[in-house]
This record gives structure tokens, C-alpha cells and sequence, in this order.
């Protein structure tokens, strides 16, 4: 018998203007023991799926219509009270961040015994048992004395697991896990979707798990169901939905993954996607503005060569020298980037590679050792005029496609901005001329710059990003995780758009992520960090087949295994399938 | 993402349906929350035509005012202590009645407003002025010149506003002797005033620079290669003025209390250009004396002003507000 039934599910969000129908029409159940998985893009309507199962819609939205069972009990239009009994009692929840789903000023055992009492007829004492109990089965050691820590006192990965304790305290038939992943580090990830997969067996509970991580659906999930806008596209077995996609747009979603064990040339082009559009007209490089005086004279040997860079951040002031604190976050790294490569930089949070980024062109100034560029001493630079030299020739691309643009400016004064201060240009007619064939070039369209950035989404901002680091004829690129905030199709688009440009341009680029995946699709060579020191540097193709640091082969054995995906639309370059 | 906006649900649409042409500046204000906010909110727009009334009121009242209380030609001693119209020995030509010296109580409220509305205008701007920069530059220095200036401001906030106005006009009559007080008045109160609330712009713009300063354009700004002063005016102020627009808007109703305060004590504007406040201290000698309406309505002129002004700043900080929405 199915724990979880939903029967054409409707889910609508009245707004000032229209009614936006966030879930239209949704079929989908769990048995008890198996997971189901809902992927999808942002705005496709997955974690309202779940909110409408548990009851917590925000206002204003509310069900328009279908059914929701639960062991074929009708829930759906239970009063509030008979609702909030089943919420921890019979539907436990995971969200996604571990930071703020804990309350900061109770201990660990308060809040899981106060969670047991609730629900269930036990005593203090009893109640306590069964949560040290439960802290032992999430796989946290020292159970009886954990407990009694606050959540500061635990790291990420341990506090989702008091989170899935927390679920689990009431026995309840179906969890609903929104993103239990994303806010964690890939060895993490791997540990909690283990633990999520055994406890699901181990008591029985169904499932269902929300996520836009294809790898987390090929992990642990039994069924998929694939959302697009609302719409439920495909359901089914997971092997089969992954391994031999139907709907177009499920089709396009899985070539759109990048994969750790093959290297794509470029991501197929397909629908479904934001509209991004290709170029409008052609541009010669070797005659437009964007390719002139790219000559900035040849440099026999690395590009960009760094030396025992350092990097300590004062984490206590004193007069004191001696009494001061440091954080080291990058202990005497050396590597070098030849140039019109691309060179990768992988590792967790924390492990000092956006550091390097940022020592790079100049926003901290590190605390040791020395960055080469060409000719040049950058750590050495003093002289304003040099150092605005050396800023024209790299640029960087930031994280966050939302705070990476200024709101208050027009997308064409953001893109002329650097144009204009660098005298790039001799007139403000070639200005305007230079901003639109750029947009154009990274495939918005000149009608763009006439706008403000919130009028565009999170893709389309990464390419007036792009934009605006080109418009300095920059030909060193750095890339600080510039797809880890888009969706994982238009993701697709911005690296194919990247690799476009690289050629074209003869750019040099420092790719950084914490995907392993994607720095397989973009890099030639790859440095692997950890702990603000470089484990290892090596070919792509050699790091992913014959990894030498333990510390490497650990980040390959954890990540999710994409197998199980259809390689159709692919083509694979250079590197036959190993 | 559990919610999604209509802005995120159109930009959707728009992915598909490739990018619309930019709408007309009047049809984005039309069209924008704020705007729909303002229309549904009944007292903020009732507080709206008020204001704009008094202002009109103030600022044109040369043409407005029925009598110009100031033209020594046209007021008569025997006018004087005229009660307003509905009263026994009124006079028609006087509404709401004449002071002792035969003005007309009407049209000495809208120039004494007009006096009131131009000093809170100004000790606003300067006030917001001198914050701004110092808060901008102490939030994106950091280090010890925030430390000096937040001092300085912590210092400042132990005065009261009262205290430095009368600090200041005692200064400045030992420097520039009584017989030009008529003149530097004005001056001097728009700077008492601007000295004391600057300290609130300086804190409020300090803190969102603070934030703005770690955002990614920031970053990428620097990475151009835009010096800081380039940065702190172009990017970093533009994006703290929201909470400066609803701060400058209290602020004006409360610099318009304190300037009425001020010249009640006689340290405000001379009795020669009466603001609201020297009107309520003239009338405050005839109170009891019967003749209420010299203090009276100039006071309620007073609390109208403010109150719509207030009201309209308690809109505007709950539209800002994202958490309110």
C-alpha cells in the first residue's frame, strides 16, 4: 500500500496581477521503504509539492484542487489543528540548511525531547533514552554526550544529521527532505545520502526527497518524478527515466549534466532552456574592437606563475603581535598557468581557492611569497598607473549572478563602465557601439542595455557578468564558481558560452569550483586544494583516471555516481569512454 | 524555493518568450509595488494630499495669502486682537482673526509654514549630507577611521539638539553681536539642526555600506580598477539610499518640531520672519488674555504638518521594508 498518494494536485499563488499556478496537475506516490524523487529547475514547482503535502504553503498560495492521501487518509483538507498533529508525528521534515533549521539556544536533547513529547506518550526520562538513541542511529559517536551540545557546537554535516534525528524522533510513515544536500560539501553529501538511504530501509519510512541534483537522484532515489514549470514531464522507475529519457525536456535536462567520467566538447544545444539566443550578427575578432591590441606582447613560458603564496587572515586584533590570531587560509601554494590554457582549481568550502581568486587581481594582498604575471611582480606593484595596467588585463567572474551587478545602474552603463574608465575607447558613440556588439556577442541581444539587472534571470546576469569582464579586453580570465548558482541546463549554456569565447579570444582562465564534474568539462589542468594547501596538479584527462593524492582519490570515490544517465545527444571529445 | 514571485514567474515567462522592449518610465512607476502600495493604503494617501496641500499653502503663499502680514503699509494697530470670523466683533476680512499688532493670523500661519518648511528643508539636506559622507566613508574604510568618526558621532548623540542650538546662537551672537542676529538666524539654526541629527545618517548609511561593500559588484568594481572615492559615490551610494529617504522624512517633521521649539524659547527665527514656532511664542502671551487664537492656530497648523509628513514616513519605512511586505 502507497504511504504518500497524490492525486491531480493544484497548487496556485494569487499575485496583484495574475494567478501564477506554481503546481498544475501532479500525480505522484510513495510506498513505504522507498524513496521518491522530485527534480526539477528552480520554478518548477518541487518544494511546493512538499509544502503542500506537509501544509506549509506561504501565504497566499493554497491547494486549487486534487487530493492528498496519506495511508489513503485524506489530508489535504484537514482542519489546521488535525494538521499540525501530523506534521513530526506522521510526516517528518529535512530542510535544506542545517545552520538555521536547529533553534541556536536550545541543546540538541531539548529540542528532540521536546519534539518525542509532543507526539508521543513518554516520559522525560523515556523520552530522553529514545533521543540518545536516535542520535547514535544518525551515526553521530558519543551520542550520550553530544546531546546535551548546542547546534554551534556541531559541524554542518553533524547538524543535518540532528536535523534527520529530529525527523525521525515521532516514527512518522513519510519524510519529505527539501534539498537535504545542497548547502553541503560533496564528502558530506555522500555520508548523508548513505545514512538517508539506510534509515529509509532500516524503519520502513517512505520517502520523498526534493532536489535539482541529478546525482542525488541517481544515488539513493527508487522513482522519479521530473518537473518543468509546474508540470509533472516523466514518472517512473528511476533507472529508467535517467537511462532512457521520454519527454523532450527530460531528455535535455540529463544532457545538460555535466559528468565526471567523460568530457564533453560542447553541451548539446536544446529547448526548454532560458532564452538566450545566438549571436545576432557576426563578429571578426581579428577586426573588431573586442580582438584588437589583444597583443600584449608574448611571454616565453607561464603566464601567470605563483610562488608560496600565503595568506593569513587576522582573526583577533591586539596591539600585541604576539597575542594577534591568524587564519591561514592558503599555506605556500606554487603552480603555474600556461597560457590560452584553462587551469582548474577544485576543493571544498573553505579550502582557500576563491582566496587565491582574489589574491590574484589585487583585492587582498597576501601575506607571503609572489605572484608572477608575465613579466611582472604584481605583489610588488606600487606605481597606480601600473597596477590599473595590470587590472585591464584580468578580469574575474563572480559567484552570484544576483549581488554581482549593480542594482541601481542601467546593463549598459554596468558593461561601459569599465570601457570608459580604462579610455578604451575614443568616443562615447563607440562606446554605445562596443556595449551592444558585446551583448550581442554573449548572446542577449543590444535591446538588453537599455534595462536594469532585475529584469533579467539568474543566467542571463552571468552573461552581462561575462560581458562586463570581457569589455576590458582582458586576456587572463578568472572564474570564481561561475555556474554554482544557475540551474543545472542553464549552467550548460553559460560553460559552452565560456569555452566559445576562450577560443575565440585566446583567453588564459583560473576556472574555479567545488564540482569535480564541471572542472572535468572546462579544464586542461587541475590543481586540487585542500585545507588552503594544493594536494596535487595534474592533466584533466590523468587527474580523473590515475589520481595520485589519497586526498583526490577520496573527492572521486564520493561523488555520485552519473552512470546510470543516457548519453544520448553527447559527443565526447579526445578522450575515449574509459 | 517554496515562493515564487511574480517577478521570478515573469522572468520565466520572459526566458521563453525572449525579452520584451523596456516599458516607459511613467508606466514602470504605475506599475510598481510601491506605487501600488501607496493606493491601497488610505491614510498614506489622505497624509499625501495633505502634505501636498500645506506645501502648496507654504510655498506660494505670496499668492495665496489674503494679506501680506509683513507689508508695514497695508497692517493697521486698529485691526489688532481682531477674534476670527465666527466670533463676536470680527471682522470678515480676517478669517481666523489678527494678533496684536494687526496681521492677519491666516496668512502669517502660511508664511511662518513656508519659514518652518525651508528651515527643515535645508537642515535635512545638510544633515543628510554630512552623514552620508561620513558614514560612507567610515563603513567602507573600516578600521581606525570608522572608529574616529563613530566616536565622534557617539560624543554627538549626548547632546541634546536643544543644548547645541543654544550652544551655537550663544557662539555665534558673542562673534557676530545682536544686531546682525536678524540675519545669521536662519543660518544659525539650520546648522544647530544639522549638527544634531546627522549622527542617524551617519549610523544607517555606515551599516548598509558595510554590507554593500562585501557584495560582488563591489568586488568586481575594484577589480576594474575604479578607485574608492569612484566606488563609494557610483555604486555603494545609490544602493544605500532607501533607509536615507524614510530617515530623511521623519527627520523632517521632527527638525520641524525642534525648529519650532527652538524659536518658542527665542533662540529660532526673530519675531521679523516668524516661523510656526515664533508665531505659537508670540501668541503665548495673549492666552490668557482670551485671545487663544494667536497661539492656537498656528499650533494646530504645526501638528497637521507634522503628522502628515509622519505619516507619509511611516509608509514609506513599511514599502521599503522588505520583511513588512
Amino acid at each position: 500500500m502507497n504511504v504518500l498518494d497524490i492525486k491531480d494536485l493544484k497548487v496556485e499563488f494569487p499575485g496583484r496581477k495574475s494567478v501564477f499556478v506554481a503546481v498544475n496537475g501532479v500525480d505522484m506516490s510513495v510506498e513505504a521503504g522507498k524513496i521518491l524523487g522530485v527534480v526539477g529547475e528552480s520554478g518548477a514547482g518541487k518544494s511546493t509539492v512538499g509544502n503542500a503535502v506537509i501544509g506549509l504553503l506561504q501565504e497566499p498560495g493554497h491547494i486549487a484542487g486534487g487530493e492528498i492521501y496519506l495511508h489513503g487518509k485524506r489530508i489535504d483538507q484537514l482542519p489546521y489543528k488535525q494538521k499540525r498533529l501530523l506534521r513530526g508525528r506522521k510526516i517528518g521534515m529535512i530542510f535544506q540548511d542545517p545552520l538555521t533549521s536547529l533553534d541556536p539556544l536550545q541543546t540538541v536533547e531539548s529540542q528532540l525531547v521536546e519534539t518525542i513529547r509532543t507526539h508521543l506518550p513518554l516520559s522525560a526520562k523515556a523520552a530522553r533514552q529514545r533521543a540518545v538513541e536516535l542520535i547514535d542511529s544518525v551515526g553521530i559517536p558519543n551520542a550520550d554526550e553530544r546531546i546535551r551540545q548546542y547546534p554551534h557546537q556541531f559541524s554542518g554535516g553533524m547538524r543535518q544529521r540532528v536535523v534527520i534525528a529530529l525527523a525521525l524522533c515521532a516514527e512518522p510513515e513519510l519524510v519529505i527532505a527539501d534539498e537535504p544536500t545542497t548547502a553541503l560539501d560533496v564528502s558530506i553529501q555522500a555520508q548523508i545520502l548513505e545514512l538517508m538511504k539506510k534509515l529509509c530501509a532500516e524503519r520502513n519510512v517512505a520517502m520523498l526527497v526534493i532536489t535539482h541534483d541529478m546525482g542525488v537522484i541517481a544515488d539513493i532515489t527508487d522513482h522519479v518524478a521530473v518537473m518543468y514549470h509546474g508540470d509533472l514531464v516523466e514518472y517512473g522507475e528511476t533507472t529508467q527515466v535517467l537511462g532512457a529519457p521520454v519527454h523532450p525536456y527530460t531528455q535535455s535536462l540529463i544532457s545538460a549534466v555535466p559528468r565526471p567520467d567523460i568530457r564533453v566538447d560542447r553541451f548539446p544545444v536544446v529547448n526548454y532552456i532560458e532564452k538566450a539566443g545566438t549571436p545576432q550578427k557576426q563578429i571578426d575578432i581579428s577586426t573588431h574592437w573586442l580582438g584588437k591590441s589583444r597583443d600584449y606582447g608574448k611571454v616565453s613560458g607561464p603566464l601567470v606563475k605563483i610562488r608560496d603564496l600565503d595568506m593569513a587572515f587576522e582573526t583577533r586584533g591586539s596591539i600585541f603581535p604576539s597575542r594577534r590570531k591568524y587564519f591561514q587560509a592558503v599555506k605556500k601554494v606554487s603552480f603555474d598557468i600556461e597560457e590560452g590554457e584553462t587551469f582548474g582549481l577544485v576543493g571544498e568550502s573553505g579550502s582557500g581557492k576563491s582566496t587565491i581568486a582574489r589574491l590574484i587581481t589585487g583585492l587582498y594582498e597576501p601575506t607571503g611569497g609572489s605572484i608572477l604575471f608575465g613579466t611582472t611582480e604584481l605583489t610588488s606593484l606600487k606605481n597606480r598607473r601600473d597596477v590599473l595596467a595590470m587590472r585591464r588585463q584580468m578580469q574575474m567572474i563572480f559567484q552570484d549572478p544576483y549581488s554581482s551587478l549593480n542594482a541601481r545602474m542601467r546593463v549598459r552603463d554596468i558593461i561601459a563602465e569599465p570601457i570608459k574608465f580604462h579610455r578604451l575607447a575614443s568616443s562615447n558613440a563607440e562606446v554605445r557601439q562596443i556595449v551592444d556588439d558585446l551583448l550581442d556577442h554573449v548572446g542577449l541581444g543590444a535591446a538588453a542595455g537599455k534595462k536594469y539587472p532585475h529584469e533579467f534571470s539568474g543566467g542571463q546576469r552571468q552573461r552581462i557578468s561575462i560581458a562586463r569582464a570581457l569589455a576590458t579586453r582582458p586576456r587572463f580570465l578568472i572564474c570564481d564558481e561561475p555556474t554554482s548558482a544557475l540551474d543545472v541546463s542553464i549552467q550548460a549554456q553559460i560553460l559552452n558560452l565560456l569555452k566559445d569565447l576562450q577560443e575565440e579570444l585566446g583567453l588564459t582562465m583560473l576556472f574555479i569550483s567545488h564540482d569535480l564534474a564541471v572542472i572535468r568539462q572546462m579544464c586542461n589542468r587541475i590543481g586540487v586544494m585542500r585545507h588552503g594547501e594544493l594536494c596535487e596538479v595534474a592533466d584533466c584527462d590523468a587527474l580523473f583516471e590515475t589520481p595520485q593524492h589519497a586526498y583526490t582519490r577520496e573527492l572521486l570515490s564520493l561523488m555520485p555516481s552519473l552512470e546510470l544517465l543516457s548519453r544520448a545527444n553527447l559527443q565526447t571529445v579526445d578522450h575515449p569512454e574509459a | 524555493m517554496p515562493y515564487v514571485s511574480n517577478e521570478e514567474a515573469k522572468a520565466a515567462v520572459q526566458d521563453r518568450a525572449g525579452i520584451p522592449p523596456a516599458p516607459s518610465r511613467l508606466a514602470r512607476i504605475v506599475d510598481s509595488d510601491m506605487f501600488h502600495s501607496f493606493l491601497r493604503s488610505k491614510v498614506t494617501v489622505v497624509a499625501a494630499c495633505g502634505t501636498l496641500i500645506l506645501f502648496l499653502l507654504a510655498f506660494l503663499a505670496p499668492w495665496v495669502a489674503p494679506h501680506n502680514p509683513f507689508d508695514l503699509a497695508s497692517i493697521s494697530i486698529l485691526d489688532a486682537r481682531v477674534p476670527p470670523v465666527w466670533m463676536e466683533y470680527s471682522d470678515p476680512r480676517f478669517l481666523l482673526g489678527t494678533d496684536d499688532q494687526g496681521r492677519d493670523i491666516l496668512s502669517a500661519i502660511f508664511y511662518g509654514m513656508r519659514i518652518s518648511l525651508i528651515v527643515g528643508f535645508c537642515s535635512v539636506a545638510a544633515a543628510a549630507t554630512i552623514g552620508i559622507t561620513l558614514g560612507l566613508v567610515a563603513g567602507y574604510m573600516g578600521g581606525r577611521v570608522d572608529a574616529v568618526i563613530m566616536r565622534i558621532a557617539d560624543v554627538q548623540l549626548t547632546f541634546p539638539a536643544i543644548l547645541i542650538a543654544l550652544l551655537i546662537d550663544g557662539v555665534a551672537a558673542g562673534i557676530f553681536g545682536s544686531i546682525d542676529r536678524e540675519v545669521f538666524a536662519f543660518y544659525i539654526l539650520i546648522v544647530s539642526l544639522a549638527l544634531s541629527f546627522w549622527v542617524q545618517y551617519a549610523r544607517t548609511v555606515r551599516g548598509s555600506t558595510m554590507v554593500e561593500k562585501n557584495k560582488e559588484y563591489v568586488q568586481a568594481a575594484r577589480v576594474i580598477g575604479i578607485p574608492s572615492v569612484t566606488i563609494m559615490a557610483r555604486h555603494i551610494l545609490p544602493n544605500v539610499m532607501g533607509p536615507v529617504m524614510v530617515i530623511a522624512t521623519i527627520n523632517l517633521a521632527l527638525a520641524i518640531v525642534t525648529e519650532a521649539t527652538l524659536s518658542f524659547l527665542g533662540v529660532g527665527m526673530p519675531p521679523t520672519q516668524p516661523s510656526l514656532g515664533t508665531l505659537i511664542a508670540i501668541g503665548n502671551d495673549f492666552l490668557y488674555s482670551g485671545e487663544w487664537w494667536i497661539a492656537i492656530f498656528p499650533g494646530l497648523a504645526l501638528a497637521l504638518l507634522v503628522l502628515n509628513v509622519n505619516l507619509l514616513g511611516d509608509w514609506l519605512r513599511d514599502a521599503l521594508n522588505p520583511k513588512l511586505r
